[in-house]
């Protein structure tokens, strides 16, 4: 099961209509991403890196090709069977953090357990442990407001990770953070990667994050440019 | 459970805008209540005051008398008999005999209709028994409202005029015993009480009678040859017509208040949809579904209207009671001006089925209006909400 292959995109296309015209965000990608792995999209802006990222969360849907998730085919999920597989098995890191405002670090991780229906016992010892993760139990009942931006970012990652999920998705997750927290993040998502085994896949044009990376997947104009293993596991 | 559990977070954490909403629907919800108690307690108490002074349990008339046509008013008199006159002599009824008149207050010609009442009855509340008297003047009582068109006051005698069955007009003059004060008009306005019998023979008409008034709760009714038996619904009914007439022109007030506050609200929702895109496409990364998300906005908007009824029970509560027990005063002048009758003080009545029925109501109407803006969210995709987008 250690390398068993968690992700499987063939020929995967992506047409956004653009007005009168038409324009390909994603061109026959087709990769494959195995267990445990610390990938990363990478390539400059309108490469198709969230594009690609966000067929993988099945949060878009493919126009051509196939992008096999989990054993779930994305491009034929419904709705409602897309939004149970993010809930159960895909964590998500956004760039700007995307915390629920009115929610305390507590709330906010506690939310994807809450969809779970984890009984509150096993939901509060959960989410303790994935502040304790990034360093914020003692920030629990702070909200987003009243933390900075690396501290918000922290309170994402226990929020994707909470669950143990197979797969978590970053989308430039250092974007908005100085090189210090950056730093302190992304060793975290390495702690995190080795501990739960859980797959990262980033999408990011970052130099600290490409550093921090053991498979470079470059993507121009949609297309796979490169794709090279830079340190084994 | 998550729903109503993020629903309520999520109400609390909005803030003023979330208090706002729920005090000027809280107003909408109380005004409601208020003015519909309102009305019911008048419409209980009118009833009830019509019921007791002049309605009973309903009336036998004579066949072709109508109170609103002079014209019938000559010929409608018939012998008390059979069943009618059982009725009378157990005390289960009473009869009046309506004759038109004359009186001559002042120098003034004032038409009058007079009404004979057996002095010893006790169905009704008129203070009959002031007309048992001794004396050889002719008794006569009065409403005040009588009293203050004619001038005429307790002691005062009056020359009355009028025409017996044969046609024949005689005048006598009669003496004001009682002034009485009620607040049914239409045993008031235009009217003299004489004893029954003394009228019989004045006009004529030895123990007949116009109308039988039986005594409350009275039924079924018995068809009688020669009468019509009217129930309290049809005699209730011109009264029912008037307070709904009224209740109407209240409504329109709420409706506005009502109205408001859903717009407050439709408002709140689009903005909030508007405002929390980023926040609905996280929810769906995080594995909400559409359907999850536009339940947690409308239940959210639907929460509205249960703080409303918190908020609104809070002063509420104590203002209604308040009127409810204490009454709420009518300037004396204003009473007559409505047409029914009312006492210088109105008693509300709350009812659980008004409650219950104004609560449903309203949270019906904050579902449906908090249900439609959310329906911009089932055509949104996750990634256009993720990048703040409202597609």
């Amino acid at each position: 099961m250690e390398n068993s292959i968690l992700i499987k995109t063939v020929d995967l296309t992506k047409v956004y209509p653009m007005g009168g015209q038409s324009i390909t965000a994603l061109d026959s990608v087709s990769l494959t991403f195995r267990k445990g792995e610390f990938a990363g999209l990478v390539g400059p802006s309108g490469s198709g890196k969230t594009t690609l990222l966000n067929i993988l969360g099945s949060l878009d849907a493919p126009t051509k090709g196939s992008a096999e998730v989990l054993g779930e085919k994305v491009e034929t999920l419904s709705h409602k069977k897309a939004a149970a597989l993010r809930n159960r098995h895909i964590g998500f890191i956004f760039q700007t953090f995307n915390l629920l405002p009115v929610y305390t670090a507590y709330e906010n991780v506690e939310f994807p357990l809450l969809l779970l229906g984890l009984p509150p016992a096993a939901r509060k010892k959960a989410v303790m442990d994935a502040l304790d993760w990034v360093h914020l139990a003692d920030r629990a009942k702070s909200r987003p407001n009243q933390l900075s931006g690396g501290q918000c970012q922290r309170v994402a990652i226990a929020r994707a990770v909470v669950k143990k999920p197979s797969l978590i998705l970053a989308d430039e997750p250092t974007a908005n953070l100085d090189a210090e927290n950056s730093h302190h993040i992304l060793h975290t998502m390495e702690d995190i990667n080795r501990e739960l085994r859980s797959t990262f896949i980033f999408a990011t044009h970052d130099e600290k994050v490409i550093g921090h990376l053991r498979r470079k997947i470059v993507l121009v104009d949609g297309k796979v440019a490169k794709d090279e293993v830079i340190k084994a596991a | 459970m998550i729903i109503p559990k993020l629903a309520f977070r999520n109400m609390l954490g909005a803030g003023a805008k979330t208090w706002l909403n729920a005090v000027v629907l809280s107003m909408a919800f109380v005004a409601i209540i208020w003015s519909q108690g309102l009305y019911i307690g008048i419409d209980a108490e009118v009833s009830r005051a019509m019921i007791e002074a002049e309605c009973g349990g309903g009336q036998y008339w004579v066949e072709g008398y109508d109170p609103f046509d002079p014209f019938t008013i000559q010929d409608a008199h018939r012998p008390l008999t059979g069943p009618l006159r059982t009725l009378v002599e157990k005390g289960q009824a009473t009869p009046f005999l309506i004759v038109q008149g004359t009186i001559y207050p002042g120098g003034r010609i004032v038409p009058v209709l007079l009404k004979g009442i057996d002095p010893g009855q006790k169905l009704l509340s008129i203070p009959s028994s002031v007309l048992k008297t001794a004396d050889n003047e002719l008794p006569a009582l009065i409403g005040a409202r009588m009293s203050a068109t004619s001038g005429l006051k307790k002691g005062d005698t009056v020359t009355v005029r009028w025409r017996d069955a044969k046609g024949t007009f005689d005048a006598k003059d009669l003496q004001i015993v009682e002034v009485m004060r009620t607040t049914v008009q239409s045993i008031d306005s235009g009217q003299i009480w004489l004893p029954l019998q003394t009228l019989q023979e004045m006009a004529g008409m030895p123990s007949e009678a116009t109308i039988v008034v039986t005594e409350k709760n009275y039924g079924p009714a018995v068809p009688i040859p020669g009468w019509t038996f009217k129930n309290l619904d049809y005699l209730l009914d011109d009264i029912k017509s008037v307070i709904q007439a009224k209740t109407i022109g209240s409504s329109i007030l709420y409706s506005i208040l009502l109205f408001l506050a859903m717009l407050a609200i439709f408002n709140t929702q689009l903005l909030s949809i508007w405002r929390r895109r980023k926040e609905i496409g996280t929810m769906m990364a995080l594995g909400f579904s559409r359907g999850k998300v536009i339940r947690l906005f409308t239940l959210e908007g639907a929460l509205n209207g249960v703080l409303a009824a918190l908020v609104g029970a809070v002063y509420g509560i104590p203002l209604l009671a308040y009127t409810a027990t204490h009454g709420l005063g009518l300037p004396a002048d204003q009473i007559d001006s409505f047409g029914i009758a009312i006492s210088e003080k109105l008693y509300p009545t709350y009812s659980g089925a008004l409650v219950i029925g104004t609560t449903i109501l309203v949270f019906s109407i904050t579902t449906i209006v908090s249900f439609m803006p959310t329906r911009k969210i089932a055509k949104l995709k996750p990634t256009d909400a993720l990048r703040g987008k409202l597609t």
